[in-house]
């Protein structure tokens, strides 16, 4: 007799419902001639193209907690298209927007595609195997549909993918850099819906630097999804670059599952896309697991950025932390929206979240929920959010000695984000992120209107 | 109501537990409307007001709103509770005490089981607890009983009656600011209660007077089956301070109760309004059975330099659904929350506050504490929002939850917006059980376990009890530690 007075989520009639399904028809058609995947693969786009026909995309916000803040009618509105060739782009042309160093074992997807004319660069490690995704024996156990739009559309349009097998106890392998490379399309709006599947084998360590970057002058809508897997006593360090362009579209889910004795550590970079939006979930199933997502976004002009980050302790004595930083400038907007959940029996679970954010101009907006939700009663969580603006003593005190005022202002932006780019280990990485940051950095001064004020 | 119904009542009462002291029933001869919600109840319960059209009007429209949400399915339910369907036509919207239709004139003539069921409930209605200083409004069921103090308040030009009173002596103040704060479109159940409503308390402060005494309002359903809608109304105008007290009770009945109220407080420029609460509405018994249904929409809106300070210690109710906010709509505002809420048992507690910043240098400040026990659900959902053209506006909130046993759940959901670069946001929560360690401290001084446990739990609600008027504090910290009973040591 009792019901849960939970939210009743309408579905929504898709706009272009019809370029979907010619899409998705011809799409299956041309696997099914292959016949190259799974019966898992079959199923899986079988099954999201049913969900995603069904629920549409989710315009309708009134009572869904998920996309309170985040309006997706300009998404239903445009007819994104699925499988339009690809314009071809030469390794050189990527390798001037994203480094390719030999340090690391480079792949890299053109709109979707690992593209055979582009070999892997770098060496190949022991221990880590490159597969098809479809060949996946787990494939979607993390990541199926799950009446989400976005998750459901990748399995629809389940394409080759990549699947990431390190073996069990694997010391020392190059960080794996995935790069996701967006061009142009005559045909209209391109879609890409790329899929990778990382499985960790039991007291492995490894890095995985995944990068997101268009080359296309208009919009694009990329929907990736990855799922993670960890083994007892792996580590994971996960990287993840979101250097979209400001046209486009970019719709992440990121989803872990931890064994005991695990460690994921993640740090995200978003400064890309006109709507940007990471869904992170980790599922910490082992007790002594330690989950760390850690994340800095800038968002200029009218730019949109989403993060819905998620935390499940399920068994004791598991370990998490959250903490992101926002700079916001112009009249774009941010939403953090954390949540932890320490279920029933999750004792000693010790979580803590916390977003922080900095204010640079009248008309940006940020919203934060931090939320949590706990059943077990011997747990330490704590959770915390601000928002303001550069301090104005700050600011005089660095004038005051010498430094000019727009040094002094780039000074104390960086001086934010720093802290999170500080525990980038790999050192390529960190110096490319922090001169994307620079050269973000007048945009970001050029809009704002508050520092000092105060 | 009948002899029957009075039976089964009393037979019920010596069924339940024993724990909640305020669940006796009291056998007054009541007038009820036939059960059911349609537009001839609204009619009715205006008649028997003896309404003016305006306000019939007001009713009318607020029902049309509740209808149409009700028929869009536009019930709630972004809130952390469970809860049966409510069946709006399975509710008296109208019981009074039959005696009142020849209005007392003086409490001599007030039904002496009624004085005495108020007698038990604690409630300074004589002239002996004029020592206390409280001015009291007491509501039974849903209407105003008498009014104590009332003329030292009349010398000062304090205006404190029941709302229905009000609606006929002061007209043009109720029609200035009815719905001025919670428009009936507000919500679901602020047009339900904008519909029905049938009494409370009205409270008005004349521009530059400090009140001189607490202003008090006792809530008590007693009627089976009846839900209680009361509307309570404060202004303080300019310059003005008030300290107003609410207490809420409600008998033991195996099936739920419905209560839905609505507060509205306006403190004009350099106004000050203090608004206390114990609410102890019957909780349900130890397996979750019956219990109050309370959904609650309190507001205040401030001027200039105005402030409004809400302070909270929830103990009661099956299931609470209540955000009391303030928008801080003039410079210099400032606004207040102060909450305590339990949830022992089967109860269930989604509870926070909303300060929207609108004016200049406004400034909230937010300290809820959240105790679950048994199988209690606690959850504390807030909302602070800094508009754009609130410059220099600062919020700090703290939210600690505080958990006893491990079938208990203890939530925080808090929502941040700000739109104002020169905002200055914080927010920080914790959640914890009471230590080992303090526990073993206290035990090794002879204190027993559940002695322990209180001092412990009083001392971590501290920063909240404290707010209280004095007595309230008093009251509070026996409450906790009744509603605790069975759930430590």
């Amino acid at each position: 007799m009792m019901t849960l007075n939970a939210s009743k989520i309408e579905p929504n009639p898709i706009r272009h419902a019809d370029v979907y399904r010619n899409d998705w028809d011809s799409f299956v058609a041309n696997q099914s001639r292959n016949g190259s995947a799974s019966d898992r693969a079959h199923e899986l786009r079988r099954v999201g193209w049913e969900e995603f026909n069904r629920i549409g995309f989710p315009i309708n916000r009134r009572g869904n907690e998920l996309w309170k803040y985040t309006d997706l009618r300009q998404i239903d509105r445009m007819p994104f298209r699925f499988g339009a060739p690809s314009s071809g782009i030469s390794l050189e042309a990527i390798a001037k927007m994203v480094p390719l160093p030999r340090e690391w074992q480079n792949v890299v997807f053109v709109d979707g595609v690992r593209d055979p004319s582009i070999a892997d660069s770098g060496s190949q490690s022991d221990g880590l195997t490159l597969r098809d995704v479809t060949a996946y024996e787990q494939l979607g156990a993390l990541a199926g549909c799950e009446s989400n739009a976005f998750v459901s559309l990748n399995s629809a349009f389940l394409d080759d993918g990549l699947m990431v097998d390190i073996d069990h106890d694997v010391e020392s392998i190059k960080p794996l850099h995935v790069v996701f490379v967006s061009t142009g399309s005559d045909l209209g709006q391109r879609a890409v819906y790329p899929r990778i599947a990382v499985s960790v084998g039991r007291g492995s360590h490894a890095t995985l630097i995944e990068t997101h970057v268009s080359m296309a002058d208009g919009s694009h809508l990329s929907v990736p999804v990855v799922e993670i897997s960890m083994g007892q006593q792996s580590t994971l360090r996960h990287y993840r670059v979101q250097l979209d362009g400001e046209d486009s579209y970019h719709f992440a889910t990121t989803r872990v599952k931890q064994g005991e004795d695990s460690r994921y550590r993640s740090t995200s970079f978003s400064m890309g896309s006109s709507i940007g939006r990471h869904d992170v979930l980790t599922m910490l199933d082992g007790e002594h697991a330690e989950s760390t997502l850690h994340g800095v976004y800038m968002t200029t002009n009218r730019q949109h950025q989403d993060f819905e980050i998620s935390t499940t302790h399920s068994v004791p004595h598991g370990t998490s932390d959250q903490y992101y930083k926002g700079i916001l400038s112009g009249r774009s907007r941010a939403v953090f929206s954390g949540k932890i959940t320490v279920e029933r029996g999750a004792q000693k679970t010790d979580a803590n979240q916390k977003d922080l954010n900095l204010l640079l101009s009248h008309g940006a907006e940020v919203d934060t929920k931090p939320s949590l939700e706990i059943y077990a009663d011997d747990v330490k969580c704590a959770h915390g959010a601000t928002a303001g603006h550069v301090d104005e003593d700050t600011l005089f005190y660095l004038q005051s000695r010498g430094v000019d005022y727009d040094t002094a202002q780039a000074m104390l932006i960086r001086g934010f984000a720093a802290e999170i780019l500080d525990e980038i280990e790999d050192e390529l990485l960190r110096t490319f992120l922090e001169d994307k940051l620079d050269e973000l950095m007048p945009a970001l001064q050029q809009a704002s209107d508050t520092i000092g004020t105060a | 109501m009948t002899t029957q119904d009075r039976l089964t009542i009393s037979r019920e009462s010596k069924l339940d537990d024993a724990g909640y002291k305020w669940g006796f029933s009291t056998d007054v001869e009541m007038e009820l409307a036939p059960k059911g919600l349609n537009e001839q109840i609204v009619q009715l319960i205006s008649s028997k007001k003896n309404e003016p059209e305006w306000l019939l009007d007001w009713r009318l429209k607020a029902f049309d709103y509740w209808r149409k949400l009700h028929r869009e399915d536009s019930e709630p339910r972004w809130a952390k509770l469970r809860y049966p369907e409510i069946d709006y036509q399975d509710i008296y919207y109208y019981a009074a005490p039959k005696s009142f239709d020849d209005a007392p004139k003086s409490l001599d003539e007030v039904d002496p089981e009624m004085l005495e069921t108020f007698d038990k409930l604690g409630i300074p209605l004589h002239e002996r607890e004029r020592l206390a200083g409280v001015a009291v409004d007491a509501v039974f069921d849903s209407v105003s009983v008498a009014t104590t103090y009332g003329e030292q308040l009349e010398e000062r030009g304090i205006i404190f009656c029941s709302f229905s009173e009000a609606v006929q002596n002061h007209p043009e103040l109720i029609k200035k600011y009815l719905g001025s704060v919670v428009p009936y479109t507000d919500n679901f159940f602020a047009a339900l209660n904008s519909a029905v409503f049938s009494d409370g308390s009205f409270a008005y402060i004349p521009p530059g007077v400090r009140c001189p005494v607490e202003l008090m309002t006792y809530f008590r359903i007693n009627t089976e089956g009846s839900g209680q809608f009361e509307r309570t109304l404060i202004v303080a105008d300019e310059g003005a301070y008030v300290s107003y007290l609410e207490g809420c009770t409600a008998p033991i009945r195996r099936t739920s109760q419905l209560h839905a109220a609505v507060v509205e407080l306006v403190a004009l420029d350099r106004g000050e309004i203090k608004y206390s609460t114990i609410q102890n509405w019957y909780p349900g018994t130890k397996d979750g059975e019956g219990g109050v249904y309370n959904f609650v929409t309190k507001r205040g809106m401030t001027g200039d330099d105005a402030k409004i300070s809400w302070t909270q210690v929830e103990t009661g109710s099956a299931i609470t659904w209540k955000y009391p906010s303030v928008i801080l709509r003039g410079d210099n505002s400032v606004g207040e929350f102060y909450s305590v809420a339990l949830a022992n048992n089967y109860q269930q507690a989604d509870t926070g506050t909303k300060m929207i910043h609108i004016g200049k240098n406004t400034k909230s400040t937010i300290v809820s504490k959240g105790i679950s026990a048994g199988h209690g659900e606690n959850t504390y959902r807030g909302g602070v929002k800094i508009l754009p053209g609130a410059e220099n506006a600062t919020n700090h909130t703290q939210c600690d939850s505080l958990l006893v046993g491990d079938q208990c759940g203890a939530h925080t959901v808090p929502y941040i917006e700000v739109r104002n670069p020169t905002a200055r946001l914080e927010h920080e929560a914790s959640t914890s059980k009471v230590s080992d360690e303090q526990l073993f401290y206290l035990m090794s001084r002879g204190i027993s376990e559940e002695d322990a446990h209180h001092m412990i739990i009083t001392g971590w609600s501290r920063d909240v009890i404290k707010e209280l008027p004095f007595e309230f504090a008093l009251e509070a910290g026996q409450l906790l530690k009744v509603s605790l009973e069975g759930a430590v040591g």
